[in-house]
C-alpha cells in the first residue's frame, strides 16, 4: 500500500504542447492517502482516465511528478511501480482457467509455486470464484470475468494501489450493486489505496470516502459526498452531482441581500468580494414550495416514485424543486429558499460567505 | 405472425438452378460419363465400368504425384504460417506505416498466377535471370531447368512469395482486433514479450490461422499454374503435381477415360478434405 503524490502533472497527447488546450490534463496536483478509497468523477473527455493511466505507469506525464510514499516513480514501468489495474471491459486470458489466470502474475514474477497456489486460492475465496477454479475463463459471464480482472491485481497482496478505469460499465445493474458492495468491503477488510474512475454519480459516492470530481482536464473539487453535495465549489460541480442538477440563478448582490429579477433573496451570509458574473446556486432539496414567498409558475411534475421533482419558472428562468411523494403543489405556488442550502458563485467559483448557521 | 406456404417459391430459386447446372452439374456429369467409358473420338464410345478407377489407384504416377502434393503443401504451411505471423507481429499497428505495409503486402496477391509464374521463370534463369545469374556467379550451382532440387526451391520460394501477404493479412487482421487494455494488463500482469505473445495475440489470432491453413492447404493442394509455368512439370517429373498431371493424361496423351477417372478421384479428396476442415471449424466454433 502506498501514498501517491501527484505533483504538479500536467499532460498533453500532442507533441508539442503550446496552449492549455492542447492539455488533456491541464494541471493536477493532490495527494490520494494511503488506504484510502477515491473515486475520480467526471464526464467524458475530463482527463480521468488520463489521470489514472499516469498513475499507473501506461502513460507518461509531459509534466509533473509521482511519487509513491515520497520515492520519485516518474520514469518506472508498470511493471516497476507494482499498480494493479482493472479496465473498462475485462480483460482475461481466454485460454487458461480460472485458476492459471489469477495465477499469470504471480508466475510473471517468478513466485514459488506453492506460494501462487496458496496466494490463488485465498484469492478465490476473496471473489468467490473457488468453485469455478479449473473452468475455463473464456466460459464465463460479465460479471465473473471482471471479477477475475480484479483478482488477478488481488492475488499481489504488496501492490501499491488498485485502479479501476470504469469497471462496472459492462456489468448488469443488479450484478453492479454487487460487484460494487463487495469492492467496498474489500476495501474495510484489507485497507488497499483505491482509485475508481467513474462517469456515473452513484458509483462514485456510494464507494469513495472522497470524489475528485474533475472538468475539463482539471480538478475542480476534492470531497467527501455531503461536501460535493452541499457545498459545491464549482457550478459544475452542482450541474454534476445530483439528480436534479443544482438551480444557479444569475443575480445581484448587495451585503446580505441578492436581487433574482423583481425578488430579493435573503442569504445566509455577506459573500466576500463577488465581482464578475454572480450566480446564486441553490439545489432542488432546498427550494421549499408552498404558500409563501416568490411566485413561480409550474411546469410539470415529474413523480420518481420516492419523491417528485417540480419543474417550474421563476422571473423567466427555469427552477427545479423536489417535494415529497405525499406533498401537492398548491393553487398558487411559491417557493422560498432554505438559507443552508444557499451558495453564491462568481464567475462559476464559489464565494465564502460570513455564513451564519442556523441552529448551529 | 402466421406462415404462408407457397411452393411456387420454388420458381424464384430455379435461375440459381438453371445457372448451377449449367456452369456445375452438366461439366460434372460430363466427366462421369467419359469416366465409365472408353473412346478412341468420333463419338464412338465402349463401355469401361470401373476399369480407370482401378487402374488410376494402381498405377505408382498418380500416388507420387499426391505425394509431391503433399510434401509441397506441407512445406509451404511450415514456412508461410510462421513467416506469416512473424510479420504480421512487427507490422505498425499505427501511422502512415501502416497503408504502407498493406499495401506492399498486398501486391503480390493481386498478380495474376501466370504473371507470378513468368516472373519466376524468368528471374531464375541462369542465363539472363537476375537471380539465378547471380545466385550462379556466387558460385553455387543453381539451375531449375536440370536440377530437381532447384526446382522445387524455385517453386517453394516462389509460393511463398506470393502467398505469405495472405497469412499475414489475415494474422495483422486479428491482431490489430485486440483492444489496448489487455495489452495494458499485461504489463500491469508483468507479462513477457513470449507471454503476451503466447496468452493474448495466438489466441485471438487462432481462428484467422485457421482460415488461413485451411485456404493455403486448398490451394497449394490444386497449385497448378505457377509450377506449370516455371518447370512444366519437370525436370522429369520431379514437379509434376496432381493437377499438372491430370493436365498431361487429359490434353497431352488425349487419355479422356483415365483423366477422367482421375478428376473424380481428385474432386472427391478435395471434397473430403473441405468437409474435414469445415467440421473441424464449425466444432471449434461451438466450444467457444
Amino acid at each position: 500500500m502506498a501514498r501517491i503524490d501527484v505533483h504538479h502533472v500536467r499532460h498533453s497527447y500532442l507533441p508539442n504542447p503550446q496552449k492549455d488546450e492542447d492539455f488533456a490534463l491541464r494541471e493536477v496536483h493532490h495527494a490520494f492517502e494511503d488506504g484510502g478509497a477515491y473515486a475520480l468523477l467526471g464526464p467524458s473527455g475530463c482527463g480521468k482516465t488520463t489521470l489514472l493511466n499516469i498513475i499507473s505507469g501506461l502513460l507518461h506525464p509531459s509534466h509533473g511528478q509521482l511519487l509513491f510514499n515520497g520515492r520519485d516513480v516518474t520514469n518506472l514501468s508498470t511493471q516497476e511501480r507494482n499498480i494493479a489495474q482493472v479496465f473498462q471491459f475485462p480483460v482475461i486470458y481466454d485460454t487458461m482457467t480460472v485458476y492459471d489466470n489469477l495465477a499469470f502474475p504471480l508466475r510473471n514474477r517468478g513466485v514459488p509455486e506453492a506460494d501462487v497456489d496458496r496466494k490463488v486460492r485465498e484469492t478465490l475465496d476473496m471473489i468467490d470464484l473457488a468453485s469455478w477454479a479449473k473452468k475455463k475463463a473464456r466460459g464465463l459471464t460479465a460479471d465473473q470475468k471482471q471479477k477475475i480482472s480484479l483478482g488477478r491485481g488481488l492475488v499481489r497482496s504488496d501492490v501499491n494501489a488498485i485502479l479501476f478505469d470504469e469497471p462496472l460499465t459492462v456489468i448488469d445493474p443488479h450484478m453492479k450493486w454487487v460487484l460494487r458492495s463487495q469492492l467496498k468491503q474489500l476495501h474495510r477488510r484489507f485497507g488497499y489505496t483505491m482509485v475508481y474512475v467513474t462517469h456515473d454519480q452513484t458509483e462514485a459516492l456510494t464507494f469513495a470516502d472522497q470524489v475528485v470530481v474533475m472538468y475539463d482536464g482539471g480538478i475542480v473539487q476534492i470531497g467527501t459526498p455531503a461536501e460535493l453535495f452541499e457545498r459545491p465549489r464549482h457550478t459544475f460541480v452542482g450541474y454534476f452531482i445530483g439528480s436534479p442538477g443544482m438551480n444557479v440563478l444569475p443575480v445581484a448582490v448587495e451585503g446580505r441581500t441578492a436581487t433574482l429579477g423583481s425578488q430579493r433573496i435573503e442569504l445566509p451570509g455577506v459573500p466576500k468580494a463577488a465581482g464578475g458574473a454572480v450566480e446564486l446556486g441553490i439545489r432542488p432539496e432546498y427550494v421549499r414550495l408552498g404558500r409563501d414567498g416568490m411566485a413561480v409558475q409550474v411546469g410539470k411534475v415529474e413523480d420518481l416514485g420516492r419523491h417528485k421533482v417540480v419543474r417550474a419558472r421563476l422571473e423567466g428562468r427555469d427552477i427545479a424543486a423536489v417535494i415529497g411523494e405525499d406533498e401537492t403543489v398548491p393553487a398558487e405556488p411559491k417557493v422560498r429558499f432554505d438559507p443552508a442550502g444557499i451558495n453564491i458563485y462568481a464567475d462559476s467559483w464559489i464565494v465564502e460567505m460570513g455564513r451564519v448557521e442556523v441552529g448551529a | 405472425m402466421e406462415k404462408t406456404w407457397n411452393n411456387r417459391a420454388w420458381f424464384l430459386v430455379l435461375p440459381v438452378l438453371v445457372l448451377v447446372a449449367f456452369s456445375a452439374v452438366i461439366p460434372l456429369m460430363t466427366v462421369v460419363n467419359y469416366s465409365v467409358q472408353d473412346t478412341f473420338g468420333n463419338n464412338v464410345f465402349f463401355w469401361a465400368g470401373t476399369e480407370w478407377f482401378e487402374e488410376l489407384l494402381h498405377s505408382n504416377r498418380f500416388w507420387e504425384a499426391m505425394t509431391r502434393n503433399l510434401i509441397f503443401s506441407f512445406i509451404i504451411l511450415a514456412i508461410e504460417v510462421p513467416l506469416g505471423i512473424f510479420i504480421a507481429l512487427n507490422m505498425p499497428k499505427k501511422g502512415w506505416g501502416v497503408p504502407v505495409c498493406l499495401v506492399l503486402m498486398a501486391l503480390p496477391l493481386l498478380i495474376p498466377w501466370n504473371v507470378v509464374g513468368t516472373i519466376w521463370q524468368v528471374f531464375g534463369r541462369n542465363d539472363i535471370g537476375l537471380l539465378g545469374y547471380y545466385v550462379n556467379a556466387l558460385g553455387i550451382d543453381y539451375n531449375y531447368v536440370q536440377d530437381p532440387f532447384d526446382a522445387w526451391v524455385t517453386i517453394i520460394v516462389m509460393d511463398v512469395w506470393h502467398w505469405t501477404s495472405l497469412v499475414v493479412l489475415l494474422c495483422y487482421a486479428g491482431l490489430v482486433s485486440i483492444p489496448d487494455a489487455f495489452y495494458q494488463a499485461a504489463k500491469i500482469d508483468g507479462a513477457s514479450r513470449w507471454a503476451v505473445f503466447r496468452y493474448i495475440q495466438l489466441p485471438k489470432m487462432q481462428r484467422v490461422l485457421l482460415i488461413a491453413v485451411l485456404l493455403r492447404f486448398m490451394d497449394s493442394f490444386m497449385i497448378y499454374t505457377e509450377p506449370f509455368v516455371v518447370t512444366g512439370g519437370g525436370p522429369g517429373n520431379s514437379t509434376t503435381f496432381l493437377s499438372i498431371d491430370l493436365v498431361k493424361t487429359a490434353l497431352g496423351q488425349f487419355d479422356l477415360g483415365p483423366a477422367a477417372a482421375m478428376s473424380l478421384v481428385y474432386f472427391l479428396i478435395i471434397l473430403l478434405l473441405s468437409w474435414v476442415f469445415y467440421t473441424v471449424m464449425t466444432n471449434y466454433d461451438a466450444e467457444r
